[in-house]
């Protein structure tokens, strides 16, 4: 299929191999315990009590989770918004990882919740809720993954209009053994005609698709910050280094540069894994902008707490004020040091800083949802083996997803193209998710 | 070219910025909300209660089928001959503690929902599972239409809305003042009724009021000279009457403002008339298209320095 796709390509290689293998049993092991956590109730695989009714299923897989999967948001605006064809080739590993993460998320979320059944809620107007911003959240999200999905279908499309399916004419010739040339050419005349139904759809649908993919950019902007929103209500509970009226737009900005940062760790390990070249010219665009981000974001987050009167208690020296020097050190260190543009062309510093933002952005989420987090006295909440098995299983889930997509599907950006004929003009490809 | 596009983003950026800024700095110029003091409430008045716990086996007797409720039995209980709860829970609504301090004075505390005036549980359920009455002020769950995500036991400062963890179709218990048994048959909660010491008090909030007042003018010596509930997070319905500070009695030093009148400003700035968000997807739609029109007819090339 590489041959008819000049942006992307299909990685070629096993399917079944080891990592591959421990995957599955980690994703098993997580299914498993989903299975016994409906047969026996929330309590019976988590710590969770009534006084930490959000655990790690919550603090990780929803807010932490969903910000990892910002990739496809934070590319998409660099190329739709700020005009940058050059990241393009980036987009559909970056949408992919994020369908995976937000679709995961979600399912997560039916996992946690008690009454999964009364879902149709959100879908009945007579019982809407805008005052709630979770109510908004879980829209925004239920919106989103659809969104990406149908952001992501030019690369099926692509296959389905110059695939030969192989597999599947197998699949058919399998249950059918004594197949006739009639048999034959019946399959081959149904293939023609998916390969002219889709060359007819594909650049219809190319042409709308801008209007979705700007829909995939409101969506995260409005509950990325929503998420922020949701920790509003509990002024007594949040300590106050982290409540603040500013909790949606730090969330907001939160998410981008954790976006950017995992678009470049994404790039890196799988370059590093799968034998590629590195990206580093594209990674070292985004590189810069990053600490950019994260200079305004932590400003907004200096300022707000000067402006409370909070200072003191970053120096307490306390549980609370070890957590925030923690994410605060490893984000001003992270972008300090990506404010040095030679680091920008060497894979290792680009992993290192992109782990530090990620790690500092990620723990800043922890710390709202969870370690800041003080119901009160004689509560305490460490995730028990199940429930953190759970989230791995999860995680091994959406890391398999991808592993295997990209060997079937053309996701990630061509390098041949890209390193000798690029930039290419984007109207004369086939495949690329949105026409230039 | 960099340098432009930059400039544009970090003013998209602002712009969103400011938008969630102004709900911020509005939210907190705005005046506490009147208190309603026709709502229906409850007061509890510690230096009366005797500890005998009627109230609480009444509560589960009356509400037992209806509210989901089941008996807990201690540790020790083999023959499972008590109902022996050790905080509110999945089966418990309402629940008596006994405080001793140091002083050797004791005194009984007895928790149930604080019906709040302005309640943050119904504030952030997103699917209207838990709902206040407009005329009884009282706070209800609708086992139907909650989803369990708990978000209402985040939000409630007193801790009070209870899952029940160990069961396949859990629901969120908590008091709401026999709304759907005792209060409709007799027209009083299950808990003040049974009370042989006098130690509840069912009745409308303003009444309710004057009578704790009038208990504390009548016997300085016995009340701490608070009443509890009458300006927490916005004024609640359940009131206290105590002899010793309420914070050793389990019940938080909190402000006066409520939760959820901060949160539910911010998000409806953000969101009046559902503007923002229509505006900024009209915006990036045309810097998009633009964007598209200019690549196609430039090619990328250019676009890049």
């Amino acid at each position: 299929m590489a041959e008819h796709s000049n942006e992307f390509v299909r990685v070629h290689g096993k399917i079944f191999t080891k990592p591959f293998f421990v995957l599955l049993a980690l994703s098993l092991v997580g299914v498993f315990l989903i299975i016994v956590r409906f047969a026996r109730g929330i309590g019976a695989v988590t710590n969770l009590s009534d006084g930490y009714p959000w655990g790690i299923w919550i603090a990780y897989d929803v807010a932490t989770g969903t910000a990892i999967a910002c990739g496809g948001y934070a590319i998409a605006i660099l190329v739709y918004i700020r005009n940058r064809w050059k990241y393009h080739p980036l987009i559909r590993s970056a949408i992919l990882t994020s369908l995976f993460g937000y679709c995961l998320a979600g399912f997560s979320v039916v996992v946690d919740v008690g009454r999964p059944w009364n879902a149709y809620g959100f879908f009945t107007p007579s019982r809407w809720q805008p005052n709630s911003a979770m109510f908004e959240v879980a829209l925004c999200i239920m919106a989103y993954c659809v969104v990406q999905i149908i952001e992501f279908l030019p690369s099926v499309l692509c296959v389905l209009e110059h695939g030969k399916m192989k597999r599947l004419q197998k699949v058919f010739y399998y249950f059918r053994p004594q197949h006739t040339t009639r048999d034959e050419a019946m399959v081959e005349t149904a293939l023609e005609w998916v390969h002219s139904a889709v060359a007819w759809f594909h650049p219809k649908f190319n042409n709308l698709l801008i209007f979705i993919v700007v829909l995939g950019l409101v969506l995260p902007t409005m509950h990325q910050s929503s998420l922020g929103s949701l920790m509003l209500i509990a002024p007594t509970k949040l300590h106050p280094l982290w409540h603040t009226g500013f909790l949606p737009l730090l969330f907001l900005i939160n998410c981008m540069y954790m976006g950017y940062s995992i678009v470049i760790l994404e790039s890196i390990i799988s370059s590093f894994i799968l034998k590629r070249e590195y990206e580093v010219k594209e990674l070292s665009g985004l590189a810069h902008i990053i600490p950019w981000l994260a200079t305004a974001w932590l400003a907004v987050r200096l300022g707000d707490l000067i402006h409370r009167g909070q200072v003191a208690a970053i120096f307490r020296g306390d549980f609370y004020s070890l957590f925030f020097l923690a994410e605060f050190l490893l984000l001003a260190v992270g972008s300090l040091l990506l404010f040095n543009r030679e680091l920008w062309t060497s894979p290792r510093w680009l992993f290192i800083t992109a782990v530090m933002m990620l790690l500092g952005g990620g723990l800043y989420r922890f710390n709202v949802y969870l370690i800041g987090f003080n119901p009160g006295r004689g509560w305490h909440y460490f995730p028990s083996l199940a429930e953190a098995m759970i989230t791995v299983g999860i995680i091994a889930i959406e890391i398999l997803g991808y592993q295997v997509l990209i060997k079937l599907l053309p996701v990630l950006p061509n390098q041949h193209l890209h390193r000798n004929i690029a930039p290419a003009q984007p109207h004369k490809l086939p495949c690329v998710a949105v026409r230039g | 070219m960099r340098n432009t596009s930059r400039r544009e983003f970090l003013a998209l950026l602002g712009a969103t910025g400011a938008t969630l800024l102004a709900g911020k700095a509005s939210g907190e110029t705005r005046e506490l909300r009147p208190i309603n003091d026709t709502e229906l409430g409850m007061l509890y008045d510690a230096t009366r209660c005797v500890g005998c716990k009627a109230c609480m086996a009444a509560c589960k007797r009356v509400n037992r089928d209806s509210g989901g409720l089941s008996y807990e039995s201690a540790p020790f209980d083999k023959d499972k001959l008590w109902d022996a709860p050790t905080d509110l829970s999945g089966s418990t609504r309402t629940l008596i503690k006994l405080y001793k301090s140091p002083e050797k004075r004791w005194s009984y505390v007895k928790y149930s929902c604080m019906h709040c005036q302005e309640p943050s549980c119904v504030s952030v359920c997103p699917v209207s599972a838990m709902t206040k009455d407009k005329v009884t002020g009282i706070v209800e769950y609708d086992k139907n239409k909650c989803i369990g995500c708990r978000y209402c036991q985040i939000a409630c400062a007193f801790n009070i809305p209870r899952f029940q963890w160990e069961r396949k179709a859990p629901q969120i218990v908590k008091c709401d003042l026999c709304s759907s048994t005792n209060l409709k048959g007799k027209g009083i909660t299950a808990c003040a009724e049974v009370c042989p010491a006098g130690a509840i008090t069912f009745g409308k909030r303003g009444d309710l009021l004057k009578d704790a007042h009038d208990r504390i003018i009548a016997n300085p010596g016995r009340y701490v000279s608070y009443i509890y509930g009458e300006q927490e997070l916005g004024g609640t319905n359940h009131l206290y009457l105590a002899g010793v500070p309420f914070d050793n009695l389990g019940l938080p030093n909190l402000p006066n403002k409520a939760p959820a009148e901060f949160s539910e400003h911010i998000q409806h700035t953000i969101y009046k008339g559902f503007i923002a968000p229509v505006a900024l997807y009209g915006y990036l739609c045309v810097r998009a298209l633009w964007n598209r029109k200019k690549a196609e007819s430039a090619g990328i090339q250019e676009e890049e320095e």
